[in-house]
This record gives structure tokens, C-alpha cells and sequence, in this order.
């Protein structure tokens, strides 16, 4: 499943522009599966400015670890409750369950709004995973 | 051989099946170069009758001094009921792995998680694990949880607690996580002191309650002071058993209570294996090593346990794992489970309460006797620093040895200003007969030197 | 079953044992504690009957699979019998009775205990000295680690990368770690042995150490292991021994010959000690030439006045509180005395019988991905089976537990897809081979994994939410 609207990395996160120059992000239908249940999500800080490429957060699923690298430069001004552990809404399995809307991970005001050109449309992503 | 089921006629089946015809054509894969071409040089085989005789003349070659033993630091001797030992004994326990597939390992899942609780219980936090090797790495585990969490590296450690933890502290400090610095203890009451010695950079104080003088430091204030210069606070309980009387460290805010759980329901085993507990606040439940043990449901709802929070773990974090330790103490920390369960509240507490009122009578008599001093005074829990006549701490322990009596602990070697100290422990077995003989033994020492 | 805690049925008033009452004079005033140290009430413990809490732990025990009540070839743990005749040596009160801090002179039945066990390992493994102290086989890796780095300082090198495999247990790096080193993965060759080009072009004069299993973690013995230790040396790195292993080699082949420098073993493992359902085990470690004086200490030595605890001069110090997990040391050393140096080597080869004639009833229903004779253990693939019917290894795996026997070590090494992992032993008698291998064989032929999806049916809970358990954890009562 992939979604048209939205933009990807070959890291297999996604974007959605926003208003404001934000954009946010999570990770893609093809990512949740291969990691499978998320349980946690790791050193996610709000206000943290991050490069294109830095590393943004590590998603814990019960049998492995993955790092997540943040697919455009910015800074984090909103992370979603549900992948905050201890908000009353959290719930990391909505990562797995609707990955591409209520599974967001993460929002940021983007430095560099010209990298999403440099991002991969929906077709382009899907050869890719076809590919892997 | 008995050891092994293979009748020949098997092993021929077997072999002609692979297509070999001999057991040695087994090793050809072993270069040749590489094979033993000798038969190990270890001493003949004994039949199972001769192994027994073999083991027991070893075993009556050890003094064990069960009518009158006065040492304790650091491994105690208390009663283990027939009950702790029959469970241990069970198959399902002692010859099952780690619950790694939890529907056929439901038992030692839940007695874990038991184990976990109970111990949350006793020290009054909120997260204790699956166990680990010993009271002593338990506080190397636990410094390291809090170096990580304050991103800190200076750890100051009381000289008042146990000695081997500080040496095993200083062997850990070697590859580069943190450094450590010794804190001083007040020679008249034997209690910490912790005055001018905190700093910005400082990640966690170390402290043992009771502490190895057998002193009950004043953990409210400490952990005050303590947090007011952002470090953690972790208490070092060296003896479970005195939770029956004295507090939980969580009840009084250290964020990490470290100890070792032999005195509940493991035997003293020349050293080993024991059990080491680690508890901590919930702050802190991600940084722990070791196993941990959750609740959850089946495909049916029903209750049930696994091993859970595993991201932590060596086989699926590798080099970036919170710790390479990958086993707990499983059946030591059954026995625990099983002894605070036979115990109970009040079994537990009546046990430490009886060990103190032991020991205040020791105290009594030794107050009261010539040549021998109580140099520290304070309060204590079930041990005893008691100043023997100058330079006479081996000598005494040997006379008391020829009089049957195991003596208590020589604290020269470790405290050089305790040269001529001796550490005495009571516990709830001592009896008031064992007691007086000590008593009288120590008078004649004295009068024949 | 509704799997109710000790606490549930705990009902205040109810004791199971009580102590020995004090019969000293009551104390005149309570204790002097600072305030806030004292307990105001009893502590928060259940309360039950003796036989209450018997039924309990017995009860819990029923819901466990073992080796004494289950064939278990758990691949890498060396689940073989564990002879009660260990037991029962350990438990002979002279032992148990034995309080650590005793004065050496009268712990010499402990101490020689000891010493002997230490020589035997040294023998077994070609190594000069041997230190009982580590707890497991982890602690073992780091105590070693621990040993490399001191050699290391003292000599001035700044050597701070380890090679590991990436077939190796996790533990090899994860101690690397802690021992203050940096991790490098050494990619295997199409073989699953050492790629000897890889290795080459990883050394240097920042490499420490090469840590390898051998037989590797697919039940492989590296045949070039002279030569791979040999250009290790070369270039001044040291090579460990994993000795998970080691219970294809007893008596047939030997870590110092083939040329590594350190090794610790797993009491637990190859001398029969129990696990216990996930410990105490044993990890001993054994060094050669200059590496033996920064062993940790205290070690047995010999003297003419018996034997006594000796610390060698350069030591990294203690590595754990006193002297190593006795009890375990006694188990193992009855092991070692019973069967002998014959015994030994009849143990290991019949475990290289068992494990070969196992693999190959299985290899024409399951993949093969490293065909070729086997050591003492072989892994197998559910590849084809998941792609053709979707059965993966867990269901394998769950699918002989409702078959009445334990699984394989399942998804390790890490190189093999859908990896089952079989370590038989020598233990095992010819029929429950065979048992075992119908059992795999009948669910290989399920027509699909719908059946083994809702295995294991009969057992005292079904497949668990574990994602449950991680996101919200419950971990006490």
C-alpha cells in the first residue's frame, strides 16, 4: 500500500507537506511490515533541529531495533502522543495499523524546503520496493 | 558406557545410515594435524559409588562449624525449609532453559515474575528484574544504568561498603564507562559522610545499608543530599533478610536498590552461586540489563508471561545492548521466591528481628568484657565491629576455631585502621548458649595472652 | 488455569514456617535507627500455609517443559542430561555448609576441588591456567575482554576493535562492548566458515581480538583455523574462543592446539549442569603464555602447606564477589570424574553421531543451506516451507511443542533465514531421534500453516501477545 499524496525516501519514510513549510513525517507501509509490532518509540525530542539524513528516533518492534533518519532538514516542533510512552494516548501499534495517518511519527519546520524535490513520488517508491 | 543410551547395534544403524562405518571417521572433518592423538590426561573414571566416596572425603576436609558461626560479610547463614529444597529439586525447574518459548515454560515464567514482584516489595520500587549473577555485579549493573541515565561518569562509592564490591567496582572502572572515588565513613559512628564531596559531575553515590560495619546508615538523609546535587542514590543491600526489619530503599527515594538475595533461601556454597537482585525506579525500567518478565494475554485471553522490553537485550541489540548478560540466577532466585513465600510478612520480619536481638546480646556481653571494645556506635543491624586484644585479630580466630566456634570476619586486611577489629554476625540460628561460649572463649583468649 | 500469583492466594494470619525463636534475653529499648530506616509494619509479603506455597511452585513446575520430562535439542545450549549423582555431590553439607570467607586451611576439600577442576580444564582445552570465577558463559567473554585489554595496556597498544563474526552469539559483541572495545562484523563466506580475505583486509594494528565459535554457530568445524589464527597473530591480534561449543571437541581436538589464546567454557553446558530454567551456569575462563598473569583473581594454586587462593601479578582484579559459582564447580567436576578422559570423548562423538544421523532424517523436507557433515549441532532452513505454505520457523517451532518436544533454537545465527538450530546430544537414545524427526517430518507436510498457526493447543496457554507485554508493561503484582 502506498499513498499518492505523499513523498518517500529509499529509507522507506514518507512525507506529507503541511501548511507552514512543515512536513510530517512516518514510516511506510512496506517499513511497518518488515519491522513488525511496534512496541516503543526512542529519543524522539521535540525542538531538536536535525540535518536531512541525521538520525531522528529508534522504532523498537518486540524482536528487533531499526534507526529512523529524518528524510528532510529541520526541526521537530510536534511529536505524535501516540508513540509518546506515558501520554494516555499511546499507542505505538497505530505505527503498524494506519502508517501512512493517525501512525505519523513526527512534525518538523523545514530548513531546506527545496529537498522534497529530491524525494521520491509514489511510482518511483513502489519500483523500489518491488526491486528489494 | 552407562552415561550413554546407544546400544552397539544403533550405532551401527546410525553410522550406516550417514554412510560411515566407525564413530572416529566422525572427526575426519577435524584436520589431522589438529586431532588429539592421546587420550586426555585427566584422572581415571570412578563408578557412581566411588564418585560419592571420592566427593565426601573432599567435602570432610571443610570446617563448617554449625554449632557456633559468627561469619557473616556479605554471605549469611539462615534456615532454608525442606519446601525451598523440594521445589529446586523439581525436573521442570532445574532442567529447563530459559523461557525463551513461554507456552512450555509457563512455570519459570511466572515464578520470575513472582520473584520480580517480591523483591519490588521488599525494596519498594517499582521495577526489579529477572536477577543477576551476584549482590556485587548487581551494583556494577546498577552504576552503569546510572551513568547512562545522567550521562555522567564520576561514581563515589562509601569505604563502607563491602570491600569486594569496591574491588570489582575498580576492575569495571577499567574499561573507561566511569571513574570512582571512595568515600570516607565517621570513625566513631561508622556512617558515610558525604559532606563537600558531591558535584555537577558526580552520576551516583554508592552506599550499603546495612553497611559493611554492620551499620545502618541514615538513608533518608543521604538520598536528600544526594539528589539535591542531581546524582542517583543507589543503596546496596547486602543481606535481603534485614528488609524485614529496616525500610526499603525506594520508601526513602534512592533510585536503585542493588543487592544479594543468598541469605533468603540459598545455601552459603563457598561463595557461589547466589543471586543478585537490581531494582529501580520505572525512570529507569529501559536501562536495566538482564531479563525481565511481563504479564499478558493469550489467542484466548487468558493470563500469561514472556520475557518482555527484550529490545534491551544482547541478541537483538548486539554491541549496542544495555548489557551482555544473557541468563539470570533462575534457581537461586526460585529458592528466594519460594522462601519469602514460606516466611511471609511476618516469618520474615520475625527472622530479622530475632537476628538483631542476637546480636544486641552479643553486644551486651562484649560491653562488659575486658580487653575487647565496641569501637563504633552506630546503630546496627546483625553485625558487629568488636576491637580484639592489639594484633591478636588472626591468632583469636584461630584459638576460637579449635574451640569449635567459627569465628567472625579479620577487617585488618581491607581497613588498615581497623587492624586489630573483628566483624561478628548473628543471625536468627545463633544460639544464646553459642553466644556465651563465644563469650567465654574470648575471656580465656584474653587471659592466656 | 487462571495462572493466579503467590499473592492471590496469599490470606492474612497464615505462615508457613516460622523461625527459630530467639532465646537470648529481650533487649531492653528497640533498635536506635535514624528515622524513617525502620520498618513501621510488616513487610508486604504473601501469606500461605507450608503446603499451600508447596502446591503452588509444584503446580507451576507442571507447566514447564524440560529435559528430564522432554527431548530438547535446543541448538547452542547442550540441553543433555544432567546425572543426579552431580546433585547429590553438591548438595553433601560439607559443601553447602561451607561459608565462603572460612579460613583457606580449613576449606581444602573445597580448594582442591578447585584446583583440580581448574587442571582438568586446562587439559581439556590446551590452555595454561584456568579462573573458575565467571558466573555464565557472557561473563566469561567479558572477564576474557577484560584480560586482552589489560594485556593490551600494558604493552603500550592502543588496540580497540574486535572482530565478530556476523554468525556469532550476540553475546560476543555485546561483551566487546562492554569491555570498552568497538564492534566490527566480519561478513562469513558462502561456506558459513571465516572468509579468510574479509579477515585479512579487517586486520591491523587497531585490532584487539577475533572472537569465533568453533564448530561455528551452523555446526561447522572451521577447517582453516590454524591458518586463521595464524594471520591473526600476524598481525598482533589475539584470538577467543567461544566455547558454546565445545561439546563437539572433548577429548577430539583442542582450542590451545588449533592456536587460540583465550577460551571460556559453559559448565552449564558441556559438563551437564543444569540449567536451572535460565541459571547459575558456569563460565570459566582458560589463557595461554603472557595472558595468564592478567587472569582475574583470586585462582587455586598449590603449596607445600596445601592449597590457597593466589592473585597473579598483573591481575585486572575480581570480577565478581568471591570465588566462583561452587556449587556449579562441584557438578561439573562430578561430571568430569565419573565419565573420565574416555567418557569424555565418547560423549562428544556420539553427540556428533546424533546430530548427523538427525540431519539426515530432515534434509530432504527441510532446507539445507549449509550442506555437509556436522560437528555436534546443524541448522536447518523453513525457507522453502514459508514461501511454499507460509509455515516459518515459529510455527515449526510451535508446532513440536504441541507435539510434545521442546523447539529448536529458532531465527539464529543471524545468516540463516528461517534458521532451526538442532543440537541433539549424545543423551538421546536412537528411538527419540526418530520420534523427533516424524514429528518434523509430519508438520513439513502440512498442506498449509492455518493448523500450526493456532499450535500449541494443549498446553497451559496459547501463542502470547507479546507486543502487549513490550508496549504496556505489567512487570510486578
Amino acid at each position: 500500500m502506498i499513498d499518492p499524496q505523499l513523498k518517500y525516501t529509499p529509507e522507506h519514510e514518507w512525507v506529507r507537506l503541511l501548511e507552514g513549510g512543515v512536513a510530517e513525517v512516518g514510516i511506510t507501509d512496506f517499513a511497518q511490515e518488515q519491522l513488525g509490532e511496534i512496541v516503543f518509540v526512542d529519543q524522539l525530542e521535540e525542538g531538536k533541529e536535525v540535518k536531512k539524513g541525521d538520525f531522528l528516533c529508534t522504532l523498537e518492534s518486540i524482536k528487533t531495533v531499526s534507526d529512523m533518519y529524518a528524510p528532510v532538514s529541520g526541526r521537530i516542533i510536534a511529536i505524535n502522543p501516540a508513540v509518546c510512552d506515558g501520554d494516555p494516548q499511546f499507542a505505538p501499534e497505530l505505527i503498524n495499523k494506519a502508517p501512512y495517518t493517525e501512525g505519523w511519527i513526527a512534525r518538523l519546520v523545514m530548513s531546506e524546503p527545496s529537498q522534497v524535490d529530491d524525494l521520491l513520488d509514489d511510482s518511483a517508491y513502489q519500483k523500489l520496493i518491488e526491486a528489494e | 558406557m552407562a552415561y550413554l543410551p546407544h546400544t552397539p547395534a544403533d550405532r551401527q544403524r546410525m553410522l550406516e545410515r550417514i554412510g560411515l562405518s566407525s564413530l572416529e571417521e566422525l572427526t575426519e572433518i577435524i584436520p589431522s594435524q589438529l586431532r588429539l592423538k592421546r587420550p586426555l590426561d585427566l584422572p581415571p573414571a570412578l563408578s557412581a559409588y566411588e564418585v560419592e566416596r571420592y566427593f565426601e572425603g573432599l567435602a570432610q576436609r571443610n570446617a563448617t562449624f554449625s554449632q557456633g558461626h559468627f561469619l557473616g560479610a556479605g554471605a549469611y547463614r539462615h534456615y532454608i525449609p525442606a519446601v525451598v529444597d523440594t521445589i529446586c529439586q523439581r525436573s521442570e525447574f532445574l532442567t529447563a532453559y530459559t523461557p525463551y518459548q513461554p507456552e512450555a515454560s509457563q512455570g519459570t515464567l511466572q515464578a520470575i515474575f513472582e520473584f520480580q514482584s517480591l523483591i519490588c516489595r521488599l525494596t519498594g520500587l517499582e521495577v526489579a528484574n529477572a536477577s543477576v549473577y551476584d549482590g556485587g555485579t548487581a551494583v556494577v549493573d546498577g552504576v552503569l544504568v546510572a551513568c547512562a541515565q545522567t550521562r555522567r561518569s564520576r561514581v563515589l562509592v562509601s569505604k563502607a561498603v563491602n570491600p569486594q564490591t569496591r574491588q570489582l567496582l575498580k576492575t569495571y572502572a577499567a574499561n573507561g564507562a566511569f571513574s570512582l572515588q571512595e568515600l570516607d565513613y565517621s570513625p566513631q559512628t561508622g556512617q558515610t559522610l558525604l559532606d563537600g564531596r558531591l558535584d555537577p559531575q558526580v552520576a551516583v553515590v554508592v552506599l550499603q545499608i546495612p553497611n559493611f560495619l554492620g551499620i545502618v546508615e541514615d538513608g533518608p538523609d543521604l538520598v536528600e543530599r544526594i539528589h539535591e546535587a542531581g546524582a542517583l542514590a543507589l543503596v546496596a543491600i547486602p543481606d535481603l533478610h534485614t528488609l524485614g526489619l529496616l525500610e526499603g530503599p525506594g520508601s526513602y527515594g534512592a533510585d536503585l536498590a542493588c543487592g544479594e538475595a543468598q541469605g533468603a533461601g540459598n545455601p552459603l556454597s563457598f561463595g557461589g552461586p547466589y543471586v543478585g537482585f537490581l531494582a529501580c525506579t520505572s525512570k529507569l525500567m529501559r536501562r536495566i540489563p538482564g531479563r525481565l518478565v511481563g504479564l499478558t494475554e493469550d489467542s484466548q485471553g487468558r493470563r500469561g508471561y514472556c520475557l518482555t522490553l527484550q529490545t534491551r537485550e544482547q541478541h537483538i541489540r548486539r554491541d549496542k545492548a544495555t548489557s551482555n548478560i544473557c541468563s539470570n540466577q533462575a534457581l537461586c532466585a526460585l529458592a528466594t521466591t519460594v522462601y519469602l513465600s514460606l516466611l511471609g510478612a511476618q516469618g520474615l520480619r520475625a527472622a530479622a528481628k530475632y537476628a538483631w536481638q542476637n546480636t544486641t546480646y552479643l553486644r551486651s556481653l562484649i560491653a562488659q568484657l575486658p580487653g575487647y571494645t565496641l569501637p563504633l556506635s552506630g546503630p546496627y543491624c546483625q553485625e558487629l565491629v568488636v576491637q580484639v586484644p592489639a594484633g591478636q585479630a588472626l591468632n583469636l580466630n584461630h584459638f576460637l576455631a579449635c574451640e569449635g566456634i567459627q569465628g567472625g570476619y579479620p577487617l585488618g586486611e581491607d581497613y588498615p585502621e581497623l587492624s586489630d577489629c573483628i566483624l561478628f554476625c548473628c543471625t536468627e540460628l545463633t544460639r544464646k548458649a553459642e553466644i556465651e561460649e563465644l563469650v567465654t572463649a574470648l575471656r580465656s583468649f584474653k587471659e592466656a595472652y | 488455569m487462571d495462572a493466579q500469583t503467590i499473592f492471590e492466594k496469599s490470606q492474612p494470619g497464615r505462615l508457613g514456617v516460622m523461625p527459630p525463636l530467639s532465646d537470648v534475653p529481650l533487649p531492653s529499648q528497640p533498635p536506635m535507627w535514624p528515622s524513617g530506616m525502620g520498618r513501621q509494619e510488616a513487610p508486604p509479603l504473601p501469606e500461605l500455609s507450608e503446603l499451600d506455597v508447596l502446591r503452588h511452585f509444584v503446580g507451576l513446575s507442571q507447566k514447564n517443559y524440560s529435559v528430564d520430562t522432554q527431548f530438547y535439542p535446543l541448538g547452542s545450549c547442550t540441553m543433555k542430561y544432567n546425572p543426579r549423582l552431580n546433585e547429590r555431590m553438591a548438595a553433601l553439607p560439607g559443601f553447602t555448609q561451607l561459608h565462603p570467607l572460612s579460613d583457606p586451611q580449613q576449606a581444602q576439600g573445597a580448594l582442591e576441588l578447585m584446583y583440580s577442576l581448574q587442571e582438568a580444564l586446562g587439559e581439556i582445552t590446551g590452555m595454561e591456567a584456568v579462573t573458575l570465577q565467571p558466573a555464565a558463559g557472557a561473563h566469561g567473554e567479558l572477564t576474557a575482554l577484560m584480560v586482552m585489554a589489560a594485556y593490551f595496556r600494558s604493552r603500550g597498544e592502543e588496540r580497540h576493535l574486535v572482530l565478530v563474526p556476523d554468525s556469532s552469539h550476540g553475546t560476543n559483541p555485546a561483551s566487546a562492548a562492554l569491555a570498552g572495545f568497538q564492534v566490527v562484523t566480519l561478513p562469513s563466506a558462502a561456506n558459513g566458515l571465516v572468509d579468510m580475505l574479509a579477515l585479512e583486509s579487517h586486520l591491523g594494528p587497531q585490532v584487539a581480538c577475533l572472537m569465533l565459535t568453533n564448530p561455528s554457530t551452523l555446526g561447522h568445524f572451521e577447517t582453516q583455523i590454524e591458518e586463521i589464527c595464524e594471520l591473526c597473530h600476524r598481525h598482533g591480534a589475539l584470538v577467543y574462543y567461544d566455547g558454546a561449543n565445545m561439546n563437539a571437541l572433548l577429548g577430539l581436538a583442542r582450542p590451545g592446539d588449533m592456536g587460540f589464546d583465550m577460551v571460556h567454557l559453559n559448565l552449564h553446558k558441556t559438563f551437564s549442569t543444569p540449567h536451572g530454567g535460565g541459571g547459575p551456569g558456569s563460565g570459566p575462563v582458560g589463557a595461554r603464555g603472557p595472558l595468564v598473569d592478567f587472569l582475574p583473581g583470586p585462582l587455586v594454586a598449590k603449596g607445600e602447606r596445601g592449597y590457597h587462593f593466589m592473585t597473579p601479578s598483573q591481575s585486572i582484579g575480581r570480577v565478581r564477589t568471591f570465588w566462583g559459582n561452587f556449587g556449579v564447580l562441584v557438578k561439573a567436576w562430578a561430571y568430569i570424574r565419573h565419565l573420565g578422559a574416555p567418557g569424555l570423548k565418547a560423549a562428544s562423538l556420539h553427540a556428533i553421531l546424533a546430530a548427523n544421523y538427525l540431519q539426515e532424517l530432515l534434509k530432504e523436507a527441510y532446507d539445507l543451506p549449509y550442506p555437509g557433515r556436522c560437528m555436534h549441532e546443524f541448522v536447518l532452513s523453513a525457507h522453502n516451507l514459508k514461501a511454499e505454505k507460509g509455515i516459518k520457523a515459529l510455527d515449526v517451532a510451535k508446532g513440536l511443542l504441541e507435539r510434545g518436544f521442546h523447539a529448536p533454537t529458532v531465527y539464529f545465527p543471524l545468516i540463516v533465514e528461517e534458521a532451526l538450530m538442532i543440537e541433539p546430544t549424545e543423551t538421546e537414545d536412537v528411538e527419540t531421534l526418530e520420534a523427533f524427526a516424524q514429528a518434523m517430518l509430519e508438520i513439513a507436510r502440512q498442506e498449509t500453516a492455518e493448523d500450526l498457526h493456532q499450535a500449541p493447543r494443549h498446553l497451559p496457554v496459547s501463542r502470547l501477545d507479546e507486543a502487549l507485554a513490550a508496549r504496556r508493561p505489567v512487570l510486578k503484582m
